[in-house]
């Protein structure tokens, strides 16, 4: 089972945040100040798995997570996951947010965090891993997004050309700051099929 | 309209957007509060417009900001809207909000049901995902109930993506309803085979999330798994199957060696790390349930050692730090082919990556031994002076002391060693584990009486710089070890070299700044080390100095009485006036010596942590049996509170009252002690009497090693631990060439071997070390008589014990998941919670005695699964070889003679409680002596109970619950009941079935055939084929003809009975019909193959089509006042039974409850598949029982009376 989800970049920022088990927002910030510290606190070329001891649920759970430029994707899993599976399952993540944002980048993460969600929902439902399969995924994404733009129709033309105003006066967005090495792989692990 | 929605989208325009809102939080980074502030007023602005895309919006950007720890459960209500938003957009953005802030907790949550139950049904399959995925995250107990059934149909959706998402919600549904596990099983089970690679990685995931909690429900899967294994590709269901086998294999051993082979294969084949790791992972576990059997399994060992040395070795930490923890693993059981990998461990204790060093740290417990526990402890501790952060410091502290403490210090050689390095450990700063090394340090000190005189200069000196110990800031944690110096001067204070200088430490002004508890240590062992003060002076009758230390007692002990603390301020003022009475004898010229010391005689020894609660109770005495009768209310508001005021008062005064004098304590003591001698419950010291007083004679007697003299005795101020490695390495090589001189003078008696410790297994090395000190005190104390019992206490708050159920046992009519029913307005009217008490007291008799024939269904049920695993486990194929293995022929005896016909019943069951020896066997003694049977075949039981043994004491748990005690005053009367009615029979096979509808279908009923061998033959290639009516049709397999025959899916061995089940499809219910069918198979015996056939008749009954429920008295009520049913009525003649069976009796076989009953006149319902009400009046007379009914169709209602009245003939 997983146990919650972060993600946050280089700047302790976190950007996005899923518990599959009940907290109240203090908890929960506490425990997102706590993984921070901890991560924050290793080293590069060091393990990716962290026995966080007092964090989310006891000494059943560990940290897995993993870094990329300067974001930090972290799984919290109990015993029974798999350690390099959880792994994959992130580097999987990423991927298919690589291809549903095509290239993403931090900005995308900021400020479509709502997408992000969606996506993740693809792959982890409760805590339980739904979907390993990538394409599967971006699939039912895509088919998502599809529904989404045929239902707004007529009446959500106007609310985009507003938003593309709105970002068309904002060029201190960079637009295509890429992760650029989004797609690393450790060696030796290959990713399921 | 047009016109509205035009301008609503103008507005909204202007609206902040998630985007805009995220902007401006990164554009206002000195204000954030305030500007966040302003956006929530807005937001609340936006909820309250009607406009759902406008709330959709702003429940979006709520979202976010509950990320960044906004409180928003306020808006809860707004969020419901949005989630019964029509279109997808917003629904997702509802849904999504609700799973980020939604908890039990939340009141309006249940506002949300019919929401998510019309989403569930959705046409849209992702307005129905969606759904399935928020509820994932807010499930609670009342939506999984009321929600169950629902998400059960999904199961069956024709889309993948449904179905693999409602697979997977059940756990959760599981979890906050564990009712519904038993109903849902059979379909998650089903959908494990199921074609599309997403639904199947769900159900796996489920079941081995199910698994890992109570793996043994899910041992009769393994077969299932095992194929799955060997058959799928995905790595992530591998994983899964391979883990849960991890967890199945302990529990059965023969599962692990089935095992052992495939996973081999698959480590030799595999290329994903991962896949390879969970492998070797529960290679380990098969290894480890197998060691107490086999040991012959090196290679697989060697195999995994390999691997993992491979890892390990690896360049990616990922898989160096794997490579330990499973290492560690092998480490319990395997210890000596991990020993061999020492050189990777300690180099692994240098890495740059703390989480590695600490599962190095892990290993380095198993892999010391006598001869390298001294170098190894020096390299810890080389490790905590250059570690820096805490964590990893009290990490090392904690292992550096489990590796020396473990199994009762047997690695340990030298004690003063120890002490030193303990004493050392004493200056690290800031450490939380100042306990432990104070817990080390009492225990060394109580158990090995040869190093107290050591021990105690130490902790002397340790005393004298206690300042250095408790001045630093962080002072909290490591002055603990004080407690530990102080009451070891005071206890052995014999020891002391300058017991007076100890004494100034001790009382110090200083002193009065450390914790309470070490101050009450302090204050009491100052007394016991006055009484030995004392006592030497006298003895060298040295009066004055007596008085000094007297005088400098009543001086310094007052800064003890003006503590904050009460136990210090108790003690402390209790001692002061002890000390001021001495002073008065001491005064008179009264030698005090011996009655002060006499305060402390004896000696104090470990007792063990669990004794307390090892104290058999003894017979007799009921512990929650009210001493005096508990006072009535009235009595104790009034009196009780003057009682407490009054009782109070006289205690306070007695405290101030002067101290008894020494002889008086001294009686006194001496009369507790013959009460206590005296008092078979209390808990003596020790089961030979150890307590002497210190004066006494006898102290020899005591076996005291003697120290080694080369080793220094007196180690002036701060020991160095280091000198003790070479010193200890000098008195080894002195003992080596002690030892060959005296091999060479042929001694035979070894002395050293006399001194070794019993406990261990030392390598061949390791036996040439004998240690310099012992442990005297082995065993910690426990009561007399104590209970043997080891067993863990489980907690009973652990969320997942609810799902410990019984997956194998067949479903009862009682177990179905509440299914959502239209309410007659009536039914609302009456309170639920008043009426369901009524409804279940109503219904609780009947259903108990239902149990009872299932009961033994169950058992039998279980038995086959267990013997469906065993074939699956023996290897041998069962037909052929004639030495089927006697578990199984065991299993098969008992199967033969299962409960068809119901005489046979209660004898099988008495067989049970013979062997069991536990419950109601006390009716039935009387045929016991019959049942006397093979020596050999009661072995062959008793092996078999033996192993039955956990699944029994379930049940047994379960029992009391379901069958109360009402079962047993009627047990006797009632003959057992079975639904289970005779098919056909011949010299072959015996065919008995069951007709079981069920409410998701409304035209289907399940037809459940036990085929029971009764030949010698093997039974194979069985096929039933029915010939269909215009009314029922049986449903067969896609593609066949109308006349084909459904093939049996099993085959039978000799005397073995399994259960098969087939679907028809009826259109009409009103009548009862019979179909024809043939039963062909082939017998396989020695002399050769025949073709056989069997003909029978399937009745299917009007009965069967009804189920049973539950229904309120003033709902009955509405619908016999309706007027829409009609009417029939029967009469019996000849009835001897009593009502009550005879209600029980038609409640079984009829599938009715009762709604209303008053003495002997009942009212009962019913309802069929499709929908039918049938209502029932039965009224006992003298010998004659009538029934009226009423029904919503005639034709049903006659065929049901004649049914009724051919079941009433037999009472």
């Amino acid at each position: 089972m997983i146990k919650g989800i972060l993600i946050f970049n280089n700047h302790r920022k976190p950007w996005l945040s899923k518990f599959y088990q009940p907290y109240s927002v203090d908890k929960q910030q506490q425990i997102i100040r706590e993984t921070l510290h901890l991560v924050f606190k290793r080293d590069e070329n060091v393990c990716n798995f962290l026995e966080g001891g007092s964090l989310i649920g006891g000494f059943d759970n560990k940290l897995i997570y993993r870094h990329y430029a300067t974001l930090y994707f972290v799984f919290c899993v109990d015993s029974s996951g798999s350690e390099l599976g959880i792994l994959d399952l992130i580097q999987g993540f990423v991927e298919t947010l690589d291809k549903c944002f095509e290239n993403v980048c931090e900005l995308d993460l900021i400020f479509h965090v709502d997408k992000v969600h969606n996506i993740l929902a693809e792959m982890v439902m409760g805590g339980m891993v739904l979907e390993t399969n990538m394409n599967e995924t971006v699939t039912q994404t895509d088919a998502q997004k599809k529904l989404e733009k045929s239902e707004a129709g007529l009446a959500g033309a106007p609310a985009r050309a507003v938003s593309a105003v709105k970002n068309m006066n904002l060029p201190e967005i960079p637009r295509n700051i890429s992760i650029g090495d989004i797609s690393i792989k450790v060696p030796n692990l290959p990713s399921f099929k | 309209m047009a016109l509205k929605m035009v301008k609503g989208s103008i507005d909204r325009m202007f609206d902040k957007n998630l985007q805009d809102l995220v902007r401006g939080i990164r554009n206002h980074k000195e204000d954030e509060a305030k500007y966040i502030s302003q956006c929530i007023d807005e937001i609340k602005q936006e909820l309250k417009q009607d406009n759902i895309a406008v709330k959709a919006n702003a429940v979006c950007k709520l979202t976010y900001l509950q990320m960044l720890g906004y409180d928003i459960s306020w808006a809860a209500f707004n969020i419901i809207e949005v989630m019964s938003a029509s279109k997808f957009t917003f629904k997702r953005v509802g849904y999504l909000a609700a799973s980020q802030c939604f908890h039990e907790g939340t009141d309006v949550i249940m506002l949300t049901t019919n929401q998510i139950r019309k989403d569930l049904s959705s046409p849209s399959q992702y307005d129905t995902g969606v759904a399935l995925t928020g509820l994932s995250c807010f499930v609670t107990p009342d939506l999984a109930r009321d929600l169950a059934s629902d998400i059960m149909t999904l199961m069956s959706h024709t889309k993948p993506y449904i179905r693999k998402k409602a697979v997977l919600i059940m756990y959760k549904v599981f979890l906050k309803y564990p009712e519904s596990l038993r109903p849902a099983f059979p379909r998650l089970k089903e959908k494990l085979e199921d074609p599309d690679p997403g639904v199947q990685s769900a159900a796996v995931n489920v079941i081995c999330e199910l698994a890992r909690r109570n793996p043994k429900n899910y041992l009769s899967l393994a077969p299932l798994f095992f194929k799955l294994m060997t058959s799928s590709t995905n790595n992530w269901v591998l994983i899964k199957i391979i883990k849960l086998f991890g967890a199945l294999t302990p529990l059965e051993p023969r599962l692990g060696k089935k095992l052992i082979e495939p996973l081999t294969n698959l480590i030799h084949s595999t290329s994903a790390m991962s896949l390879l790791y969970e492998c070797v992972n529960t290679v380990i576990a098969v290894l480890i349930s197998l060691s107490s059997g086999m040991p012959n399994h090196s290679a697989s060992i060697q195999l995994c050692v390999q691997k993992l040395r491979i890892l390990i070795e690896d360049s990616d930490q990922n898989l160096k730090y794997l490579g330990l923890l499973a290492m560690s693993k092998i480490l319990k059981t395997h210890p000596k082919s991990v020993q061999s990998h020492k050189d990777l461990v300690l180099q692994c204790l240098d890495d740059k990556d703390e989480s590695i060093r600490l599962r190095a740290l892990d290993l380095l417990y198993g892999m010391v031994s006598k001869k390298n526990l001294m170098e190894i402890v020096k390299k810890l501790m080389t490790h905590v002076d250059k570690a820096e952060g805490t964590t990893y410091r009290d990490e090392l502290l904690t292992k550096i002391i489990d590796i020396c403490s473990q199994s009762n210090y047997q690695h340990i050689t030298n004690f003063e060693w120890y002490i030193s390095i303990l004493v050392e450990l004493t200056r690290l700063e800031g450490t939380r584990h100042g306990h432990l090394i104070a817990a080390q340090m009492l225990d060394v000190a109580i158990r090995v009486k040869a190093i107290r005189k050591f021990a105690v200069s130490q902790m002397s000196a340790l005393l004298d710089n206690a300042h250095l110990v408790a001045s630093s800031t962080q002072r909290n944690g490591i002055c603990e070890v004080l407690y530990a110096a102080a009451w070891i001067c005071g206890e052995f204070s014999e020891h002391l070299q300058e017991p007076h200088q100890t004494l100034e430490a001790m009382l110090r002004p200083k002193v009065t700044t450390l914790p309470g508890h070490i101050q009450a240590v302090y204050v009491q062992n100052v007394v016991k080390l006055y009484a030995s003060i004392l006592q030497q002076q006298e003895q060298a009758a040295e009066a004055e100095a007596a008085q000094e230390v007297t005088q400098l007692m009543v001086e310094r002990l007052p800064q003890f009485v003006q503590s904050a603390d009460l136990e210090v301020q108790e003690r402390a003022s209790c001692i002061l006036q002890l000390v001021k009475h001495v002073q008065k004898l001491q005064a008179k010229g009264v030698p005090m010596a011996e009655e002060v010391s006499a305060l402390f005689a004896g000696e104090l020894n470990p007792v063990a942590p669990k004794a307390q609660k090892k104290v058999p109770v003894p017979e007799g005495l009921d512990l929650d049996a009210w001493i005096n009768e508990p006072p009535s209310d009235s009595e104790s508001e009034d009196e009780k509170p003057k009682a407490i005021f009054h009782d109070e008062e006289p205690r306070h005064v007695r405290r101030r009252q002067p101290e008894e004098d020494e002889e008086e304590l001294a009686r006194r003591r001496e009369a507790r002690k013959q009460e206590q001698a005296n008092n078979p419950f209390y808990i003596k010291s020790s089961p030979s009497p150890q307590k002497r007083y210190r004066d006494a004679p006898g102290v020899e007697h005591i076996p005291v090693v003697q120290i080694d003299l080369s080793v220094p005795l007196k180690v002036p101020g701060m020991p160095m631990s280091d000198q003790y490695v070479k010193l200890e390495e000098e008195r080894r090589h002195r003992q080596r060439l002690e030892k060959d001189k005296k091999k060479k003078r042929k001694k035979e008696k070894d002395r050293k071997g006399k001194h070794r410790r019993h406990s261990s297994l030392p390598t061949e090395s390791d036996e040439d070390i004998a240690p310099a000190q012992q442990v005297d005190i082995v065993t910690e104390e426990m009561p007399e008589n104590a209970l043997p019992s080891d067993e863990e206490d489980k907690d009973p708050n652990d969320p997942y014990r609810a799902l410990d159920i019984d997956l194998d046992k067949p479903l009862a009519d009682s177990e179905k998941l509440p299914v959502q029913k239209h309410r007659n307005t009536e039914v609302s009217k009456s309170p639920e919670k008043d009426e369901v008490p009524v409804v279940e007291k109503k219904s609780k008799k009947p259903k108990k005695k239902e149990k009872k024939p299932k009961e033994k269904e169950k058992k039998k049920e279980r038995e086959r699964k267990v013997e469906d695993l065993d074939f699956w486990l023996s290897t041998t194929p069962p037909p052929a070889a004639t030495p089927v293995p006697s578990m199984q022929e065991e299993l098969s005896v008992n199967t033969v003679t299962s409960p068809k016909d119901e005489s046979e019943g209660p004898k099988r069951e008495e067989l049970e409680d013979e062997e069991d020896n536990t419950e109601h066997d006390q009716e039935r003694k009387s045929s016991r002596h019959k049942k006397k049977k093979h020596k050999k075949e009661r072995e062959e039981k008793e092996k078999k109970k033996a192993k039955r043994k956990q699944p029994e004491r379930e049940h047994e748990q379960e029992e009391p619950v379901q069958n109360g005690a009402a079962e047993e005053e009627e047990e006797e009367t009632l003959p057992p009941m079975s639904s289970y009615r005779l098919l056909a029979e011949n010299s072959f096979i015996k065919m008995t079935y069951d007709i079981q509808a069920s409410l998701q279908k409304d035209s289907q009923v399940t037809v459940s055939v036990i085929l029971e061998n009764q030949s010698g033959s093997f039974l194979k290639n069985m096929e039933l084929s029915v010939l269909d009516s215009l009314n029922a049709k049986m449903a067969r397999p896609e593609g066949s003809s109308v006349h084909a025959g459904v093939p049996v899916p099993f085959q039978l061995p000799p005397g073995v009975s399994n259960e098969a089940q087939f679907v028809f499809t009826v259109q009409s219910i009103i009548m009862a019909q019979k179909l024809k069918g043939t039963l062909s198979f082939i017998a396989k015996d020695d002399d050769g193959a025949t073709h056989e056939k069997l003909d029978f008749r399937l009745h299917f009954s009007c009965s069967s089509y009804l189920i049973t429920t539950p229904c309120y008295s003033d709902a009955f009520a509405r619908l016999l006042e309706s007027g829409d049913l009609s009417m029939s009525s029967i009469k019996v003649d000849g009835i001897s039974m009593s009502f009550q069976n005879l209600l029980s009796k038609i409640c079984f076989y009829h599938h009715f409850s009762v709604v209303e009953r008053v003495d002997s006149c009942a009212s009962m319902y019913s309802r069929s598949i499709q929908g039918h009400h049938v209502c029932l009046l039965l009224k006992k007379g003298e010998s004659s029982v009538s029934v009226d009914g009423k029904c919503s169709d005639p034709t049903l209602l006659s065929s049901l009376l004649e049914e009724m009245k051919a079941t009433l003939a037999q009472c």
